[in-house]
């Protein structure tokens, strides 16, 4: 395989086109009471990659985890619960290079019913190997189909487009939390 | 050195102005063009296993041997501060810094002082902007006010400005309550001069508009908008970032107020940008930058200013990218701007000939047969500007990609991003010829389906 081909993998091709997780968004106040009345924490963070204009709305919807059940309390478990809940679900919404839009298909095919913790763990472990200038190879074992992004990590301008969902998952998921 | 290649000849004077002719030299050919070549180092190189080719000249050129060499001798030469000092090295660094204007200001048609040296086109825009700010706040006296605005006046632009000729006039906007109105662009990325008429009225007080847009490659009918503008009294700022380095340009047969252009788009340096203002405007303009090298008598509470282009030259000056500059116009110059011109022209045609023939490539602006600039902005249906831009690199293609700091005009053309191919004196048609062959095989390469052939 050639640089290119390892950069535009097979899979990020048909990710881009695919585009899973990608909605029309309802508005955002709309989906956080809608989510509140079934449990779920709702937020959105959005993302500009100021070199191409490429952006990224990513929302993510927090559940209670396995051991909040335990907790009794209905909706005052906070801190408690944080830790353990679960990434319920995560749509997207936005436009960019096969690269950004892949990335946020996969991202949503990953990450989606993962813990929290297991989730922020993934997404270290795959922005310490993008930034890694090709030096660390994918761990397929732990990212899964995000390790088709290995080849992008040996083109230094095009970290920030595979990053942008995950930046914004990162910030969402943050505030999410907050709620 | 080639035939073309300047050696450090300097300009004799009274050497005509702007768009230097050579009727003696006949048109440039292929062969021309491998001889210029050959000054420019920075083209003999491969990228991802593939010889170099430079077509993001619309972003910066690349340098030939000749400026390379006037940087380096100033610096092993004749360093020192211009304007301060009377040692030998001063006095040679100051005579070599005032050549320079003296060159330039040759180049474009304009008087000596009516150059001054900023750091690059945006700098120079700016100085415009705050110069009038500050004339809208009283300063520079009652000469000034001719530049002050405040509420009901209007500041004039066109929808297909770079971002460097629109935010400091948001800015100023904002800061003196004047304001912004813009010239919309058609369909075919030309503008709209019917709405022009109307939009640039009593109320106008300044029409900033560029000469040669930057991504269709367009170039504006600027006698047509000076005299809007004179009918109702406004001055007017043209952007000819784009022009300068690639046509014989005469400020004063344009008859605008302010006219600005950078250096390292016109085979000069970084850093040094260059603002052309008419004598009595300069010299009513109160200064932006203000310091060192720009007064006269200072006191604890007040100084009193230089005459321009000093008033506006505050603190230790470009003076190597300033001679190095003056050694680009004499390239450009000894191979004769309407050379230039006339090769970029048959470049530019024969990328939008091509880019027809590609399906599922649209052309942002005019087609063939329409005179442009020796560039073209292209969307590949179902391939990011991005994706492109990576494919053509593995080729060795340099390009630009994105929104090439023109946002609201992509937006008004219906694109987010787009692809620029941009010529310049040293690009081959072989080098064009590439591009597209490179460009067509783009959309099948990420798997797009282009359908019919448009």
């Amino acid at each position: 395989m050639s640089d290119l081909q390892q950069l535009y993998q097979t899979i990020i091709l048909e990710h881009s086109k695919a585009r899973n997780g990608a909605v029309d968004l309802t508005p955002l106040a709309e989906a956080v009471a809608l989510g509140a009345a079934s449990g779920l924490r709702v937020a959105e963070s959005h993302q500009i990659n100021t070199t191409c204009g490429d952006e990224v709305t990513l929302r993510v919807s927090l559940g209670a985890g396995a051991s909040a059940e335990t907790d009794g309390a209905d909706s005052a478990g906070g801190a408690e619960t944080a830790a353990n809940a679960i990434v319920a679900d995560l749509v997207w919404a936005g436009e960019g290079c096969s690269i950004s839009q892949a990335s946020a298909s996969i991202l949503t095919d990953t990450l989606r019913g993962l813990s929290v913790t297991e989730s922020r763990a993934l997404l270290d472990n795959f922005r310490e190997m993008l930034r890694s200038r090709g030096k660390i190879e994918p761990d397929e074992e732990i990212l899964g189909d995000a390790a088709a992004f290995g080849g992008v990590s040996r083109y230094p301008a095009r970290v920030k487009c595979a990053m942008l969902p995950w930046v914004a998952f990162e910030a969402a998921l943050i505030e999410a939390e907050s709620r | 050195m080639t035939s073309f290649a300047p050696s450090s000849a300097a300009t004799p004077p009274g050497t005509p102005a702007a768009g230097s002719q050579h009727p003696e030299l006949a048109p440039l050919t292929n062969i021309d063009v491998e001889r210029i070549r050959n000054d420019f180092p920075v083209l003999h190189q491969t990228v991802n296993g593939h010889p170099l080719t430079y077509l993001d000249s619309g972003a910066t050129s690349q340098n030939p041997i000749s400026v390379m060499e006037a940087e380096q001798e100033y610096y092993e030469q004749r360093n020192a501060a211009v304007h301060r000092g009377a040692h030998t090295l001063a006095v040679e660094a100051t005579e070599g810094f005032e050549a320079a204007r003296e060159k330039v200001a040759a180049f474009v048609g304009a008087q000596t002082d009516e150059i001054v040296w900023t750091s690059n086109a945006t700098e120079a825009i700016n100085l415009l902007a705050y110069s009038f700010s500050n004339a809208s706040l009283g300063l520079g006296g009652p000469a000034a006010r001719r530049f002050s605005l405040g509420a009901g006046d209007e500041i004039v632009v066109t929808e297909m400005e770079h971002h460097a000729n629109l935010i400091p006039w948001q800015q100023l906007a904002l800061r003196t309550g004047a304001t912004l109105r813009f010239i919309p662009v058609r369909d075919d990325g030309t503008l709209d001069l019917l709405a022009a008429a109307n939009i640039v009225g009593p109320h106008t007080r300044l029409l900033a508009f560029t000469h040669g847009s930057n991504v269709t490659g367009t170039l504006n009918p600027v006698a047509e908008l000076v005299a809007l503008a004179r009918k109702v009294g406004a001055l007017v700022v043209l952007d000819a970032c784009q022009t300068v380095p690639h046509l014989p340009v005469d400020v004063a047969a344009l008859d605008v107020d302010f006219a600005m252009f950078s250096g390292h788009k016109m085979l000069g340096p970084t850093g040094i940008g260059v603002l052309y203002g008419k004598t009595d405007l300069l010299a009513d303009m109160p200064p932006f930058l203000t310091g060192g090298s720009m007064i006269t008598t200072v006191n604890m509470q007040t100084a009193e200013f230089l005459a321009p282009p000093q008033r506006f030259e505050a603190g230790t000056q470009r003076i190597s990218q300033a001679i190095a500059l003056a050694a680009a116009v004499d390239y450009l110059r000894e191979t004769g701007m309407d050379r230039v011109a006339a090769w970029e022209a048959q470049l530019g045609q024969r990328l939008v000939a091509g880019l027809a023939e590609i399906p599922g490539v649209r052309l942002l602006g005019p087609g063939l047969g329409v005179e442009r600039l020796g560039l073209a902005a292209v969307d590949v249906a179902g391939v990011h500007a991005h994706d492109v831009g990576q494919f053509l690199d593995d080729a060795g293609i340099a390009v630009r990609v994105g929104h090439h700091c023109a946002q609201p005009l992509h937006r008004r053309l219906g694109v987010t991003a787009s692809t620029r191919a941009s010529t310049y004196l040293y690009n081959t048609t072989d080098e064009v010829d590439l591009f597209l062959a490179t460009l067509a095989e783009v959309a099948p390469f990420f798997g797009v389906s282009t359908g019919v052939r448009r």
